[in-house]
Order: structure tokens, then C-alpha cells, then sequence
């Protein structure tokens, strides 16, 4: 299990565009949105928590495409089922390995990225949290859409489809558990709570439903 | 190759036996061969031969448990009561299951860990394949015949007594092709078992021959 954990860590940063496209991508939307909205400073900060969720939702779909598609180009994916290390337990390993290749840099680098939406000590931090807690979900989630598309050429855009939907629930709890944060009618635990459940639900059920998606594809 | 003494390439096999009766294989719902049946026991090759899309990489596919046969059975049975195609094959398939970003070495490494039983080092497998100076390449970098000699090594990083082999000798040249054939020979001389699929001849002295016909 460390073995696959650090080779994923290492392919992810030879292959480059892991980690830093991410971030930058994140940057970028980001950035865009102020453009947009125009520099009304309340009005950013009041929906600065949103934007860095919606933001980081699409982030973490980048690359996720290819979570199972390249091993099972080259082959390793048939070995991983033959592997005496359960399929379910591989793709949980390759998804936290996803994850911290790419989602972490985001939770780490979104206060940074706050402060251009004009968010408060207080925004940044439950920001922060709740992408922390929450981000585990999407790329669990996103690994169910990466199982289901692994054979197909041009997947991307299809797994994207398939799970920005299933996202929704974890979107909700993460932008109220942020808003929270800085005031508001719900106490912040609330919806931290679930949005903490969501992710250990899909971090339980997930690598069920890729591993069954990689077998039947597999067949 | 190496001159001095050269690292065996299985010290150890536990004996093995490999059944299949009145095997069907299918592709896409199309029965390609069907009515296979064989034993293979401790030290038996079997090369299986047949026109293109007679079903030689399906048979191989579901020996390895990588696919499910329409009927009949594969039994593999081992000395030490762990029965599955992971725990007592090598599969080596047409892709090598190597990445390109990592080195040969790294492959390996990675290999013989997630396989277990580990069997000789990366450095010495690269070496019996003929790739001692690969062992810091990047795998992306090797040409089509070195990736082939380096997936090869795969099979020496970690014990298995069951080799299945997809076109084991594609991409290699005249000697390379030699040198692979002569490790499977070890291979089955140490107590293994081999099948392997190829539309190249292959000297591996001892073995049978399976021919598929035309897809049925």
C-alpha cells in the first residue's frame, strides 16, 4: 500500500501538471471572477466562500480523468487486479494519493486566495476547513466518474458530467459550513458535521462502486 | 549479458498445476476457441499459435483471471494452498505496465512490492534481461525492444510459478529474443510453468504447442 501511495505521489509530480496546474487553475478562476462581478468588495466577500468552492470543485475535477485511464493503457490496471491487495483497497490508496497530490496544495493555498475575494479572518479560516473536510468527497466522488470512463479515449468531460451532480450535496454543506463562519443564522458545526459524513460516506462507499466499475469494464 | 555468475531467475517454485477443461473463451460476445483443454505440471511450457484474432490473448486473458471464460474451467493450483491466478501467475500482456515518468528501476521496485514473494532485485533482474544501464532510464525513454526486456524483468522481481506470456519476444531482435527464450527456459527448468502466446518461433527446448484455428 505505501509502495502504490508513493508511487502515485511520484508520478504525479514528475508528470508535472498534478499539483501546480491545480493551483494555478484555481488561481485563475479565481481571478476571473472579480472581473466579472466587478469590485464591489461586500458583494465579493459575501460570496467570496462560494466562488473558492466552486472553484476548487472544478480544480479537483482536472486530472481525475485519468486516475485509472493511464494504468489501464499501459496495462498496470490488470495487474492491480490480479494483485493480492483488494481492488477497493488499491483504489482508495490512489485516491487519497490523488488527493494529496492535488487537492491539499488547494485547501493549503486557498487563504491566500480568499484574500483577493475580500473574505475576513474568520471567512478564511472556515473556508479553509470546510475545503479540508470536504475535498476528500469530491475526489472520492470523482473516482467513481474516472472508474466508470477508464476505457473511454475522451472521458474527461463524461466522468465531469457524471459526477458534478453527485457533487452537489458536498457543494451545499461546504459553502453553508463556510459562510457560517463569519456569522450567520446556523452555528458552524452544522453543517461542518455533515459535510465531515459526506466525506467519510463517499470515502466507505466510493472505492466499492470504481472497484465494481473497473471489474465489470475489466470483463 | 553478464559474464559473472549470472543471478538465478527462480531459486524457489513452489509446484504448481495448471488444468483447463473444455475451456471457451469469448470476445465482445463472439465465441473466438473453444474446447480447450490441457494440464500443465511443474517444468511444462505450452505455446499457443494461431492466426491473428483466433482468441490467443483472450485464452491468456482468462487464464489470468482477467476475464471470465463462457464455459469450462481453469484450475491453478498451488503448493501452498493460495489457489488464485494473482498470487501464482505472472501476466504479461501486449502493454508493459510500466510508466513512462518513472525509471526502470522504479518500476520494478514498485512491482515487487505490490506482487510479493520478491524474487531478485530490480538491478539484478535489468541485469539478467540485458538492461544493467537502464536502471536510471527513465522507461519512457527506452526503445520499443528495451520497454520489452524491461517488462520482462517484471517477471523475475517476484515469484510466480505460472508465466502467461502475450507475444513475449514482440519488438526484440534476433539475440534478445534468444536471451528471453533462454530465461524461460531456466524458468521451467527451476520447477515453473509457462504459456505463452506468439506468432514468432521461440526456442524454448521441451515445450508443447497449442494451435487455435480461425475464430469459430
Amino acid at each position: 500500500m505505501r509502495a502504490l501511495f508513493l508511487r502515485e505521489l511520484r508520478l504525479a509530480a514528475r508528470i508535472g501538471g498534478g499539483a501546480m496546474m491545480g493551483i494555478v487553475f484555481f488561481l485563475i478562476l479565481v481571478t476571473i471572477v472579480p472581473f466579472a462581478i466587478g469590485p464591489d468588495l461586500n458583494l465579493l466577500s459575501r460570496i467570496g466562500p462560494a466562488v473558492l468552492w466552486i472553484a476548487a470543485l472544478l480544480a479537483t475535477q482536472l486530472g481525475l480523468d485519468r486516475l485509472f485511464q493511464a494504468d489501464q493503457e499501459d496495462g498496470s490496471l490488470d495487474l492491480m487486479r490480479m494483485s493480492a491487495l483488494p481492488l477497493e483497497i488499491t483504489v482508495l490508496v490512489k485516491c487519497l494519493a490523488h488527493w494529496t497530490a492535488t487537492c491539499l496544495p488547494l485547501v493549503i493555498a486557498a487563504p491566500l486566495f480568499g484574500l483577493m475575494l475580500a473574505l475576513d479572518g474568520m471567512a478564511l479560516a472556515g473556508v479553509t476547513a470546510s475545503l479540508l473536510a470536504g475535498t476528500p468527497a469530491l475526489t472520492f466522488l470523482g473516482a467513481i466518474g474516472a472508474a466508470l470512463t477508464s476505457s473511454l479515449r475522451r472521458g474527461g468531460l463524461l466522468a465531469a458530467i457524471i459526477v458534478l451532480p453527485m457533487a452537489i450535496p458536498v457543494l451545499i454543506f461546504g459553502v453553508s459550513a463556510a459562510s457560517a463562519a463569519s456569522g450567520g443564522t446556523v452555528p458552524f458545526a452544522t453543517p461542518f458535521m455533515v459535510l465531515a459524513a459526506l466525506t467519510l460516506a463517499s470515502a466507505a462507499l466510493a472505492p466499492f462502486a470504481a472497484a465494481a466499475a473497473i471489474r465489470a469494464l475489466g470483463d | 549479458m553478464p559474464s559473472a555468475a549470472p543471478a538465478p531467475v527462480a531459486p524457489e517454485i513452489s509446484p504448481a498445476r495448471l488444468r483447463v477443461a473444455g475451456l471457451a473463451v469469448a470476445r465482445g460476445g463472439r465465441v473466438l476457441a473453444r474446447g480447450i483443454s490441457f494440464t500443465l505440471g511443474p517444468g511444462e511450457g505450452l505455446i499457443v499459435r494461431g492466426p491473428n484474432g483466433s482468441g490467443k490473448s483472450t485464452l491468456l486473458r482468462v487464464l489470468a483471471g482477467l476475464l471470465s471464460p463462457v464455459e469450462g474451467k481453469v484450475l491453478i493450483e498451488g503448493g501452498d494452498g493460495d489457489d488464485t491466478a494473482g498470487a501464482l501467475a505472472h501476466y504479461l500482456g501486449h502493454a508493459h505496465a510500466m510508466k513512462n515518468a518513472l525509471t526502470a528501476g522504479e518500476n520494478l521496485e514498485f512491482w515487487r512490492a505490490i506482487c510479493g514473494r520478491p524474487a531478485l532485485e530490480p538491478a539484478q533482474a535489468l541485469e539478467r534481461t540485458g538492461l544493467a544501464h537502464a536502471l536510471d532510464v527513465p522507461f519512457g525513454w527506452l526503445s520499443a525492444g528495451q520497454k520489452r526486456r524491461a517488462a520482462f524483468a517484471r517477471l523475475l522481481v517476484a515469484h510466480r510459478p505460472l508465466w502467461i506470456l502475450d507475444e513475449p519476444t514482440s519488438a526484440l531482435d534476433a539475440p534478445s529474443s534468444q536471451a528471453m527464450a533462454g530465461l524461460m527456459g531456466e524458468h521451467l527448468a527451476a520447477g515453473g510453468l509457462l504459456i505463452a502466446a506468439t506468432h514468432l518461433p521461440l526456442d524454448v527446448p521441451g515445450v508443447r504447442y497449442l494451435d487455435l484455428g480461425e475464430g469459430i
